[in-house]
């Protein structure tokens, strides 16, 4: 097992925290390190009318297991990314996903409860592409572990995968299992002057291609595209793509962090799932549109101060769906999908959690 | 329900009905009340509709080609046959996804977007005839899924009917969606939470280049050392498969694919990717391979060549059902690093219980197929198999491992689920206590009484009598 460090054990507290909500009918909004406050502080009107108490995985941390030839790790929530990715470093690998660390925090179980995936999503895979298992405390008070630690697991529903991108609604999360990637020899990246149909168009091409891509970001009139691999696939690569290369190893992530000068600059930003091919989305730079497009086309983060109806519209449209990626971004989560889907979530819900102890504030947000 | 569907859409005739009876997992078998073959999404809803209004409980069906029984009927109940769903609607090649039907057979998929060189990349070894909504439904992987991921990995959305006759649309051409993850809660949710209606896939370029690797060694441990190492060099082969040395002589004495018959195991490696990429990986495999022991290396470039390597791996079941009159195929998953001790362990139970077994799996994932030979003509050896195959599941946990990798837990693995496994809780969580989310609830975990402990099997092949016996396995 590889050095451990950081080892915390604070289950048994969190528990307690639990069972004592329970008794006293409060709720428990739960935070890793916090560096994703931004995106779910709208939930409540204030914080003075918050009823309910923080509760912090951050002194629960420390990787359980780690076997670099298995590729999995299992690490408590708290465990900050920062800790896991220079634990990987050290062996030659990674966490697929590639979570944002905004403002340099950020922990596991954080990156899984809010499910963003980085520039490589749909090359390397999402967060819930990779979680195998979990550990959680449930609404009741009780440890429950679901999944493994095997890549090829059917025994039961997949109720690991379900907590990416539940916010923490489902549960409190104790311990991830995760699939890693080995760390590629080489990453190179090509920076093509095209404008956004353009840009589209090469992405398109690309998806039809065997090049070793692992992402791309269009901003500007400029496409960037990161290629990772075995030394000579990447210079072959480069070869037929053409452009010039970019000595800048800090860009994809400083776009993953949103310490891009897009996100500082961005106001009223929304955040725009599509098909990739998805004609482009209308930008009126005079009246401070903006728009970067990452994925392949398949994620567009939209500055606009359009109306929330257009803005939708517009995105709904091109067969996509949008959300502000403000403090009401966590909350909006369950009211974006059908009625049927939102009951479904509902019993959910009440099957983890029947007090609705976890996040309160979250779910009761209307689209708007 | 008559009126609701076409002329010949529903079976109530005994002789009919009989090739229901049971999915690949022929040991167990019922002979349905009826079986309903709708056309169309609308059909299937108001089968749903009658049977929920009248209290009929409904078992969804593919193909019927799964190894766990999931499409075991029940004597009062219906089978809801989806295999006349069966059209592509859409191949959208801008945005690199297909749009299907559940009946649509997994291989018909890649074949209908070759031309595009594009392709469907799980790839089970019942490919020619498993339909894509059963693979949602037991999310099913396949030789490859070591680097392309399984069913949860490759589908992007779904359409689906619960048994409340809601409708329901997951996922999409995107890759995000907003909420909870319904999408992923859907696979290998064996039919239980709703019935697919339509799959939409996502289609990858086909690798311009393809190398097989058959590499010998003396001991069974050697090459499963190997498959740990190669992994930490950081390589990730397209497919990883072992084989030991009675499962070498079986296929050796059926098909003759040239496989050294001293070995103690093989392992057959396929690389894939862009010329320079394949041509780096090849020679670390190599060295890898080279390094813990194997003594025969073979590399086959040409497409016939790498077929004929890949046959004594493919031919390996039938090949090990002509050494015994019966043999009961497993299916757990362990860590890799345990492959090693976990294999010994196995060739000691199989000196206890006085039965052989081959191995033949999937060893990059770590996914175990251990075949147990045994004669059902002697008193007592198919209850010695039944045992020594739960003794191997045992392993398969202590291990850190999992009870089913790929064939799911359908009604085989029941009891294995209820013994203190995660499930218990997972299907309390999502409420079988509440069965109107449920479909196939109703009738499955309804049912599961005294009776269930009488009708545990496995997957026994009599006679070199696989179901289905021109499917390959593997």
């Amino acid at each position: 097992m590889a050095a451990v460090s950081g080892e915390r054990d604070a289950a048994a507290r969190l528990q307690d925290a639990v069972r004592a909500a329970i008794a006293g009918g409060t709720g428990l909004r739960i935070a890793g390190s916090g560096s994703k406050a931004q995106l779910t502080e709208m939930g409540a009107a204030s914080a003075a009318d918050r009823r309910s108490l923080l509760l912090s995985t951050a002194e629960h941390s420390g990787v359980l297991s780690h076997r670099p030839e298995e590729l999995v790790l299992t690490a408590r929530s708290g465990t900050p990314l920062k800790l896991l990715e220079q634990t990987l470093a050290h062996n030659g690998q990674r966490l697929p996903f590639e979570p944002p660390r905004f403002h340099g925090g950020g922990t596991l179980g954080g990156a899984v409860a809010a499910g963003l995936s980085g520039p490589g999503r749909p090359w390397l895979g999402a967060v819930r592409d990779c979680v195998l298992g979990v550990e959680l405390i449930n609404g009741l008070g009780e440890r429950l572990r679901f999944g493994g630690q095997v890549m090829k697991n059917v025994a039961g529903y997949d109720l690991s995968r379900l907590q990416a991108g539940a916010f923490g609604t489902l549960g409190v999360l104790l311990a991830v299992s995760i699939k890693l990637l080995p760390a590629p020899a080489v990453e190179r990246t090509l920076v093509l002057e095209l404008d956004p149909a353009e840009a589209l168009a090469a992405c398109r091409r690309f998806a039809r291609s065997a090049f070793p891509i692992t992402a791309t970001c269009h901003y500007q009139g400029e496409l960037r595209v990161r290629l990772s691999g075995a030394e000579a696939a990447v210079r072959w690569a480069a070869q037929e793509i053409g452009g010039r290369v970019e000595e800048a190893p800090r860009f994809w992530q400083s776009l993953r962090d949103h310490r891009h000068p897009f996100f500082a600059e961005a106001s009223s930003l929304w955040r725009c799932s599509l098909p990739p091919a998805a004609q482009v989305l209308p930008v009126a730079t005079q009246s401070g549109e903006d728009c970067l497009t990452e994925w392949g086309g398949a994620l567009r983060w939209w500055c606009t101060r359009r109306n929330p109806g257009e803005v939708r519209e517009l995105v709904a449209a091109r067969g996509g769906h949008a959300l502000p990626f403000d403090g009401g971004f966590a909350a909006r989560q369950r009211a974006g999908v059908s009625p049927v889907a939102a009951r479904l979530q509902s019993r959910l819900r009440e099957a983890f959690d029947p007090h609705g102890l976890f996040n309160p504030e979250l779910g009761a947000m209307d689209a708007d | 329900m008559r009126r609701a569907l076409p002329a010949d859409g529903l079976l109530t005739d005994p002789r009919a009905l009989k090739p229901y009876e049971t999915d690949g997992l022929t040991a167990i078998r019922q002979v349905p009340w009826l079986v309903a073959l709708p056309v169309s999404e609308s059909q299937v809803r108001d089968v749903l509709t009658i049977c929920r209004e009248h209290g009929v409980p409904v078992v969804p069906r593919g193909a019927g080609t799964g190894l766990s029984g999931g499409a075991r009927p029940l004597a009062d109940g219906l089978v809801l046959s989806l295999a006349r769903l069966n059209r592509i609607l859409e191949i959208d090649l801008d945005n690199c996804v297909a749009r299907v039907q559940p009946g649509v057979r997994n291989l018909a998929i890649s074949e209908a977007v070759a031309e595009h060189g594009l392709y469907y990349a799980p790839d089970p070894s019942s490919q020619i005839a498993c339909s894509i909504g059963g693979n949602v439904a037991e999310n099913s992987g396949g030789v490859h899924c070591l680097k392309y991921g399984l069913t949860v990995h490759n589908v992007l959305g779904v359409r689906l009917l619960t048994f409340e006759g809601d409708e329901l649309e997951l996922g999409g051409r995107g890759l995000d969606t907003p909420g909870y993850d319904l999408l992923a809660l859907i696979m290998g949710s064996e039919g239980m939470l709703g019935v697919v209606t339509e799959v939409t896939v996502k289609l990858l370029p086909v690798p311009p280049e393809k190398r097989v690797l058959l590499a010998a060694f003396a001991e069974v441990g050697d090459a499963a050392d190997a498959v740990g190492a190669l992994i930490a060099e950081g390589l990730i082969p397209a497919g990883l498969e072992m084989m030991d040395r009675l499962a070498i002589q079986a296929a050796e004495d059926f098909v003759h694919a040239g496989y050294p018959r001293g070995a103690g195991a093989v392992l057959i490696c396929e690389l894939d990717g862009v010329a320079a990429e394949v041509t780096a990986d090849l020679a670390l495999t190599r060295r890898v391979l080279e390094a813990h022991g194997a003594f025969s290396l073979r590399v086959a470039e040409a497409p016939e060549e790498q077929a004929r390597l890949w046959l004594g791996r493919k031919a390996a079941f039938p090949a090990v059902g002509r050494l015994a009159p019966d043999y009961y195929c497993m299916d757990g998953t362990i860590p890799r690093r345990a492959l090693s001790a976990v294999l010994r362990e196995i060739s000691e139970l199989s000196v206890r219980y006085g039965l052989r077994v081959a191995n033949v799996f999937h060893a990059g994932d770590g996914n175990l197929h251990p075949l147990i030979l045994y004669d059902a003509n002697q008193p007592g050896e198919l209850e010695r198999a039944e045992q020594m195959g739960g003794r191997i599941l045992e392993l398969c946990v202590a291990a850190g491992g999992t009870v089913t990798g790929e064939h799911g837990v359908g009604v085989e693995k029941l009891d294995q689920m209820c013994a203190g496994s995660p499930v218990r809780s997972s299907s309390r969580c999502i409420g079988s206590r509440r069965p109107s989310i449920l479909a196939g609830a109703q009738s499955r975990q309804g049912g599961t009484g005294l009776a269930r402990c009488a009708e545990v099997g496995g997957m026994h092949v009599h006679a070199g009598r696989a179901p289905f016996g021109n499917l390959p396995r593997f």
